[in-house]
């Protein structure tokens, strides 16, 4: 999973880490740990995905051993401890989404992207995976997109196709 | 139109800020609470409401507050649930979203009576807008003097932060909860010590749902005797009903507690009915967790008596023929639902959520996904049936915590009641891929017993 050939150095700014100062100051003194996994989301809205050379600069920071960040970081679902598209469908997947359609949904996207679950498109664009509960059941079927995880409701194929070409236009637009 | 204390102004423009929050008398409790009650008399409130918690578990809200330990000069902490992740449940980010001032200020009123000079809301990573809507709403109430040093003149001080998690259902078990909030792995706790002796960072700590803590504002609004009128026997007050599966109208509805299933079901206050003119055929009352009952049995009790919604009618029968209320998270599965891919679903589910700490959830809900996986799939044997109740009673009871149950009740729970559905998987195996097995007798509606007079 943590392959090290892969792995880009990183640097942190000063205005990143004045975001870090602001968290670890909502914990009592020591307890800096606790800043952990806030942290690991602004690094990963920054770089795209949770890297070692990440991980390592964020336990240098809060004072901990590189292993108790790399515990959480495969622990958690939401890091991604490999790159993926620069956006990142992921469809909801359990009980209540699939009464309504969520596996046509996921299997849609497979085939209009044309990568399989947990790969990159050749434009390094998109990923698509399927996650368990969002809590948005009575909207069903949803997805999100990180870094800000905006919401995608009540989809039908149709949507999906909108919502696709939409980010792809949206990628035209700023190049 | 029954009554509604946490849903009564979501449909206001701009309830969402502080400005329209407090035009329609928010921040009172906050004001009665801290300017004329002790914190002994705001959980004294809380005990008479009978309020029980609504993340789930529906143990007393005043009880669990009561046993916070209180040693001198050590700090007290309150911790917001708001990791919402069972399947079917969606009421907590309704609320956030809507109302977030609701949970703001029932933090402020619930931290005063515990005596909490700092306190979290930890908030479910993937529900990075509603971290962002709570975050302005807790900005809002500082400026305006209800959080920060000296609240409203009293001496009270109140730091409130949210705190995200990283994506994993189990840190809604309150140990695993204040483990991640410490910044380590989701794993569980032993208890004893409960979080109410040795909490975050090892203090006394108080963990509770957000829907329980928005309910705090009613009550000390109107006192828990009058929050105790609403609702029938021990299940008091108004429930948020997170509704969803195969209803004309899914969402979030706020109903008094002892309201008839059926109602809930058909009337059009409520889901409108089963979509697409299909029939009922089976309804998980509570959330993933808790049993699954077919249509008749969710309907009625096993002697014919309605079922309401309630803490005590859902539970009625047992395991045997009745369910729990838990976290309110309603699905309706229509008449084309198959029950054995359900179940398989609930169950991968459980697998990936397992955090790997105790031996017989780590393992058992692999093996309950793969022999439900292939009975689905057609290559299952009629003994595997057998396994699956095997393979569940040996994880109930044996965890750390209660996700093994939560795991191995819906499995047990599906194969008592549809029991038929799962060998016609097995007798049938290339018919159970291209059609289902339909509604079978699951709705027959139960006679009720006459009881002959002696």
């Amino acid at each position: 999973m943590l392959k090290v050939e892969e792995q880009q150095p990183v640097a942190f700014s000063s205005v990143f880490l004045a975001n870090f100062d602001e968290i670890v100051k909502r914990y009592p003194a020591g307890k800096q740990k606790s800043a952990l996994l806030p942290i690991l989301h602004l690094v990963q809205a920054e770089f795209g995905w949770t890297s070692v050379p990440a991980m390592d600069k964020v336990a240098e920071y809060l004072m901990i051993e590189p292993i108790e960040v790399y515990e959480v970081a495969s622990f958690y679902s939401m890091y991604f401890l490999q790159p993926k598209g620069k956006y990142v469908l992921e469809v909801c997947r359990t009980g209540p989404c699939c009464l309504v359609g969520a596996e046509k949904i996921m299997s849609h996207i497979e085939g209009k992207l044309g990568v399989k679950e947990g790969e990159v498109t050749a434009d390094g664009l998109f990923s698509w995976r399927g996650v368990e509960c969002l809590a948005a059941c009575g909207y069903a079927p949803v997805l999100q997109i990180g870094p800000d995880y905006t919401f995608y409701e009540n989809l039908t194929e149709q949507s999906v196709d909108e919502l696709i070409d939409n980010l792809k236009n949206k990628q035209d637009l700023r190049q | 139109m029954s009554r509604k204390l946490l849903l009564e102004h979501i449909n206001v423009p701009g309830i969402n800020t502080l400005e329209v929050y407090r035009q329609k008398g928010g921040y009172r409790a906050v004001e009665k609470a801290i300017k004329t009650l002790t914190p002994d008399e705001v959980v004294e409130e809380v005990k008479k409401s009978g309020l029980r918690g609504r993340g789930g578990a529906g143990f007393p809200t005043g009880m669990k507050w009561s046993f916070l330990a209180k040693p001198e000069g050590v700090a007290r902490y309150l911790v917001c649930n708001a990791d919402e992740s069972e399947p079917g449940t969606f009421k907590d980010r309704y609320l956030m979203t809507n109302i977030p001032h609701a949970l703001i200020e029932g933090m402020i009123v619930s931290s005063f009576a515990l005596g909490a000079n700092t306190s979290y809301i930890y908030v479910r990573g993937e529900m990075m807008p509603q971290i962002r809507i709570l975050e302005k709403a807790i900005a809002e109430a500082k400026a305006a003097g209800f959080l920060g040093k000296n609240i409203l003149g009293s001496g009270y001080d109140l730091e409130l932060y949210v705190q995200p998690g990283g994506g994993a259902y189990i840190c809604g078990e309150e140990t695993a909860l204040l483990e991640s909030l410490e910044g380590k792995r989701g794993n569980p706790r032993i208890k004893p010590p409960f979080p109410a002796i040795a909490g975050l960072y090892g203090c006394p700590t108080v963990v509770n749902n957000v829907e329980s803590i928005a309910a705090v504002v009613p009550i000390i609004n109107d006192g828990g005797d009058e929050y105790a009128k609403i609702g029938i026997g021990r299940s008091t007050g108004t429930k948020l009903i997170s509704a969803s599966g195969n209803l004309v109208k899914p969402g979030v509805y706020e109903i008094e507690l002892g309201l008839p299933v059926e109602e809930f079901i058909y009337s059009d206050e409520y889901c409108g009915g089963i979509a697409n003119g299909k029939r009922l055929k089976a309804t998980v009352a509570g959330g993933s967790s808790v049993p699954i009952l077919p249509a008749n049995l969710s309907l009625k009790y096993a002697n014919g008596e309605p079922r309401l919604m309630s803490y005590e009618s859902l539970a009625e029968g047992g395991f045997a023929t009745g369910t729990m209320l838990g976290s309110g998270g309603f699905i309706a599965f229509d008449e084309d639902q198959c029950i054995v891919r359900n179940t398989w679903n609930f169950a991968r589910f459980y697998h990936h959520e397992s955090c790997g700490q105790c031996s017989p959830c780590r393992e058992g809900t692999g093996w309950l996904e793969k022999v439900l996986h292939r009975l689905e799939y057609g290559h299952g044997k009629m003994s595997d049936i057998d396994l699956l109740v095997d393979v569940a009673k040996k994880i109930e009871g044996n965890t750390i915590c209660p996700l093994g149950d939560a795991a191995a009740w819906p499995v047990a729970s599906a194969i008592k009641h549809f029991r038929d559905e799962f060998e016609w998987h097995v007798k049938e195996p290339r018919k159970s891929q291209d059609g289902n097995y339909g509604i079978a007798n699951y709705a027959v509606p139960i006679e009720k017993v006459v009881v002959a007079e002696v």
